[in-house]
């Protein structure tokens, strides 16, 4: 058993492509955690999106065994962090276990606004801070600038950083004594009743629902009868234990260890992240207070593109919640698509990911409608209403006012691009807070309505800056806005699915943009085809699809015939992408195509 | 000449008429657009490819024996590159088996390079009724463009000489070329329709799949014109062959009165046809099913087949309902006479009135309660229109 002056927790904070991954690989390959064989890169990110994204998205924790070069041997607890915005809830809860952390940044790039909002959250948790600068090897790696960039941007004493290259392993050892020597160890009693923060969980197909802990004070054993403090439920454990990274089982987890225990719980939904894990016997007097429970932002609908999978969907979506209480659904009907969802979630990343996991784990092909945010409607009568879903919007005549949430942005971006993004945030109806220069890079703090966000502002803002620029935000209140409905009619019927709530003085513009996109989505059909989009019952843009002139193939005799049939099925296939309207066929990717603007 | 199968026609009065139709493979050049089965002429021994013809036809006989044969369809390839005496050889003996009807139609597709006088009376005096030539444009640098060996003037030179020969020439022309406008089509055509042909057929450059042009076409080295330019060139082309009093009679192909081909149209109103030699396809009646087969593509394999097992076809399936109901639309939507809506109801779906009435009222179908008829504005887009007709 390790005396807890010899344990360290630790996280790493780092910029989606900054080396947060390699550098845990690269750690666990150094201490022993997995033979060179067992080996996968990025062994941390198990889900096939994580590799193949570079990102991290579940919380992920790994025991290292390392003796330091003052001959003793340490037990150095890691918690893998995601790295973007929509999983801030998980980094919140992550750091909250841990000491200290490592700050990762790119040497050839500097810091990004995602790695600030992290590093203040790690500051508001009191922890030790290591910055690392990783890629030195590269020509374009410039250590001098970056560390000043890391003082006046963050300001963190840099005397004590250490330079490496996780790609070729420089610098992985400075990195494990750095642990060792400037981050606190854990305190705790070990004689008093258990008190142990949930970390996460997660359903696994073997042991029922696997739990994380950190132990505060007392020791967690197999066999023992735990109670959750917020629930008062009770159960008893029956397997204790750590990942390095692969599961091993222990007998005691003791004050300051990071590790899992399993106790026969069959839903993840029993375990609430943040909550505190006592002994059912020797309960401890207080609880831990907790995290805030994440709240979907974002909402958009799923349907099956063949109707009949309506049924797998549903079985899809509730083993994927099974793993992620973030993530919500219910039913819902459009006149358009037919039976599916409205789901929430955290942000547009994690929507895309919840949509490509059920189309890769479960090979359910997908129709997205446009994300939108919750409105709150205040309503003539008193009342108050959520809108989740812009078709839902209830009669104009019944609604005193809309609310839509708005953001704090923070984005950094190099000079030349400023004027790009400042238009940009301008077009979104955004409003500057605050404007500051960290080297050549500006630093932006905007107030952006977040249904402007919600779509295609972090697209856009890429474009504008050629990938410059980083941007993070945080929730911050909902405001009264002159917000309306506009529908879009293709053939004039109105198709639900193409409706968003939008600000009035932008209506005619989107509209004029949205009918422009549909034209040239839509393909051309043996008659026309008059696109509008409306407010109420008044039109505020139209555009034309014109008759479909020419389709025929020049030469088919008898010996073209069969191919010819063979065509006409693939078309038949491609047809199936497609929804009809009344008589007009839409491509399902219309549906998102459609909204994004070029501004 | 009497079939000796009289008796079965009797008994299965409904068959179709039968035609055949003939694959020669080879060409002695290769045309960049072209995606048919077609092969250099490289160590052909024309016994070894009569005897293949003649046993393939032995077995096509043993399959469907009731005639006589209406027309025969000698296509390719090029076959005016074929011996007259071998072409002669083919014929005896698909009358000896089925009968020829006195009237049969039977065409040869010939290249303005392969037709010297002397050879296309050879021709004729082995049994071509009807020739048609590829002589692809009047313009000799888009002749080049297109891979042809020949110029307008030998064109037109070949054009003129088979006149004096057969009683039926058509010409075949590829237009919608890049950078073609409607006034450089205009004239070139014009130039076509001032030699008075009997028969044109006339095709917009397609670019099909696994061909020299599409790997050209794909790395950007020419365009095809754009939906609306090339539908502006069918327009076009459609009122100037009308008024030359040669009428489409389906989406490519004009013809004054009478001088229609009976072979293509046969195949487009669902008639039998055998397909004899490499790649051809075939569709033959049995009394029982309507059978759809294909033929060994590869000109070696073809033959190896053909002297192992007696014929070179590869596959040779019965077609479902839905399988016929689509070919007869197919084809027969393309001929501006229609599909009869009677035929139709194989398999007894038949066109929901109301959609028939609104396609009317979009001027893609015409008016009429017994047959599916395009306009010439449907048939422009019977692609889309026949997607539109099946149920999915």
């Amino acid at each position: 058993m390790t005396t807890q002056s010899h344990i360290r927790n630790f996280s790493i904070i780092a910029h989606i492509d900054h080396g947060k991954s390699t550098l845990a690989d690269r750690l666990i390959q150094l201490t022993g955690g997995l033979s060179a064989r067992e080996m996968s890169e990025q062994v941390l990110d198990t889900m096939d999106i994580e590799r193949e994204r570079g990102i991290t998205i579940k919380a992920q924790t790994v025991r290292l065994e390392y003796t330091a070069k003052d001959g003793e041997a340490y037990q150095l607890n890691l918690i893998d962090t995601p790295g973007h915005v929509d999983f801030a809830y998980e980094v919140n809860r992550s750091l909250a276990a841990c000491e200290g952390s490592l700050l990762v940044v790119d040497a050839s790039q500097g810091v990004e606004a995602q790695t600030l909002a992290n590093v203040y959250q790690a500051i508001d948790v009191d922890h030790e801070i290591v910055p690392i600068l990783n890629k030195v090897d590269l020509p374009a790696a410039d250590c001098d600038r970056v560390r000043q960039q890391i003082e006046d941007v963050i300001g963190l004493d840099t005397e004590n950083s250490v330079n490496i290259s996780a790609k070729t392993g420089l610098g992985i050892e400075d990195v494990l004594e750095a642990i060792v020597t400037q981050l606190p160890p854990p305190s705790g009693d070990r004689a008093a009743p258990l008190k142990a923060m949930l970390v996460d969980s997660w359903y696994d197909a073997y042991l029922g629902v696997v739990v994380l802990v950190r132990v505060i004070d007392g020791e967690m054993n197999r066999g023992q009868k735990i109670r959750m403090m917020s629930s008062g439920a009770s159960h008893l454990v029956d397997q204790v234990g750590v990942f390095r990274p692969k599961r091993d089982t222990m007998a005691t987890l003791g004050p300051g260890e990071i590790g899992y225990f399993t106790a026969a719980i069959k839903e993840v939904a029993d375990t609430r992240v943040g909550d505190t894990v006592t002994e059912e016997r020797r309960p401890c007097d207080q609880a831990l207070t907790g995290f805030k429970p994440s709240q979907p932002v974002v909402f958009c609908g799923l349907f099956p593109t063949d109707s009949s999978e309506f049924e797998d969907l549903r079985d899809a979506m509730a083993k994927l919640r099974l793993n992620d209480a973030s993530f919500e659904f219910e039913m819902e009907t459009s006149a358009a698509l037919g039976f599916g969802f409205r789901c929430g979630f955290l942000g547009l990343l994690h929507l895309e990911i919840i949509r490509e996991r059920i189309e890769r784990e479960f090979d359910i092909d997908l129709i997205t409608t446009a994300p939108s945010v919750v409105y709150q409607l205040a309503m003539t009568d008193g009342s108050m209403m959520e809108l989740h879903n812009p078709a839902d919007m209830p009669d104009v005549v019944k609604i005193d006012h809309i609310d839509e949430p708005w953001i704090n942005a923070s984005i950094l971006v190099p000079d030349e691009y400023l004027g790009a993004v400042l238009k940009l945030c301008e077009d979104r109806r955004g409003r500057q807070r605050n404007l500051s220069y960290a080297g050549s890079r500006a630093m932006l703090e905007y107030e952006l309505p977040l249904n402007e966000v919600v779509f295609d502002f972090y697209d856009r803002l890429k474009s504008v800056s050629r990938g410059y620029a980083s941007f993070d935000y945080q929730i911050s209140e909902y405001r009264t806005g002159n917000l309306v409905k506009m529908s879009i009619l293709v053939n004039a019927e109105p198709v639900d699915a193409l409706s968003t709530i939008v600000h009035k003085d932008n209506a005619e513009n989107r509209g004029r943009a949205m009918c422009e996109r549909l034209k040239g989505l839509i393909p051309r059909h043996l008659f026309k085809i008059p696109i509008q989009a409306a407010l109420g019952g008044k039109v505020i843009a139209r555009e034309t699809i014109a008759a479909l002139r020419k389709d025929v193939t020049a030469k088919c005799y008898g010996g073209d015939v069969s191919r010819k049939r063979k065509l006409l099925d693939k078309q038949k296939e491609g047809k199936k992408k497609m929804r009809q309207f009344g008589r007009v066929d839409i491509p399902q990717d219309a549906f998102i195509q459609a909204l994004k603007m070029d501004d | 000449m009497l079939s000796n199968n009289w008796l079965s026609i009797v008994l299965k009065p409904d068959l179709p008429p039968l035609s055949i139709y003939l694959h020669w493979p080879f060409c002695a050049a290769i045309c960049p657009y072209c995606d048919f089965n077609v092969h250099l002429m490289r160590d052909m021994q024309p016994q070894q490819w009569r005897a293949a013809y003649f046993a393939e036809l032995q077995y096509a006989f043993s399959q469907r024996p009731q005639g006589p044969v209406q027309t025969v369809f000698f296509g390719g390839g090029t076959p005016s590159l074929m011996p007259a005496d071998m072409v002669a050889d083919i014929l005896s003996e698909i009358n000896r088996l089925w009968g020829l009807a006195p009237d049969a139609e039977i065409t040869l597709e010939a290249n303005p390079v392969s037709a010297p006088q002397g050879h296309l009376a050879d021709l004729s005096a082995a049994g071509i009724t009807r020739l048609s030539l590829g002589v692809q444009s009047l313009d000799d640098a888009a002749l080049k463009f297109l891979g042809r060996t020949h110029s307008a003037a030998d064109a037109l030179a070949a054009f003129r000489l088979a006149r004096e020969v057969f009683a039926h020439v058509s010409l075949d022309l590829i237009y919608a070329r890049p950078g073609q406008s409607l006034a450089m089509w205009r004239d070139e055509l014009a130039c076509v329709l001032a030699e008075t042909p009997d028969h044109v057929s006339l095709y917009q450059l397609t670019i099909e799949p696994d061909t020299p042009f599409h790997r050209l076409h794909a790395a950007g080295r020419f365009a095809v014109p754009d939906e609306d330019s090339a539908a502006d060139l069918y327009e076009m082309t459609q009122d100037m062959c009308a008024a030359a009093g040669l009428p489409a009679y389906e989406v490519s192909n004009h013809a004054r009165d009478g001088h229609a081909c009976r072979h293509n149209i046969a195949s487009w109103r669902g008639g039998d046809y055998l397909g004899i030699g490499p790649g051809a396809h075939g569709r033959l009646s049995d009394g029982q099913a309507r059978r759809a087969t294909i033929a060994l593509k590869a000109p070696q394999a073809w033959l190896a087949q053909v002297e192992a097992q007696g014929h070179g076809w590869a596959e040779d399936k019965a077609l479902d309902d839905e399988e016929r109901r689509t070919e007869m639309l197919l084809l027969g939507l393309r001929l501006v006479e229609g599909v009869a809506l009677s035929d139709m109801a194989i398999g007894g779906i038949q066109l929901p009135p109301e959609r028939h009435l609104a396609l009317q009222q979009a001027g893609i179908l015409l008016p009429s309660d017994s047959h599916l008829i395009a306009s010439p504005q449907g048939r422009l887009v019977l692609d889309n229109l026949i997607a539109e007709l099946l149920p999915s």
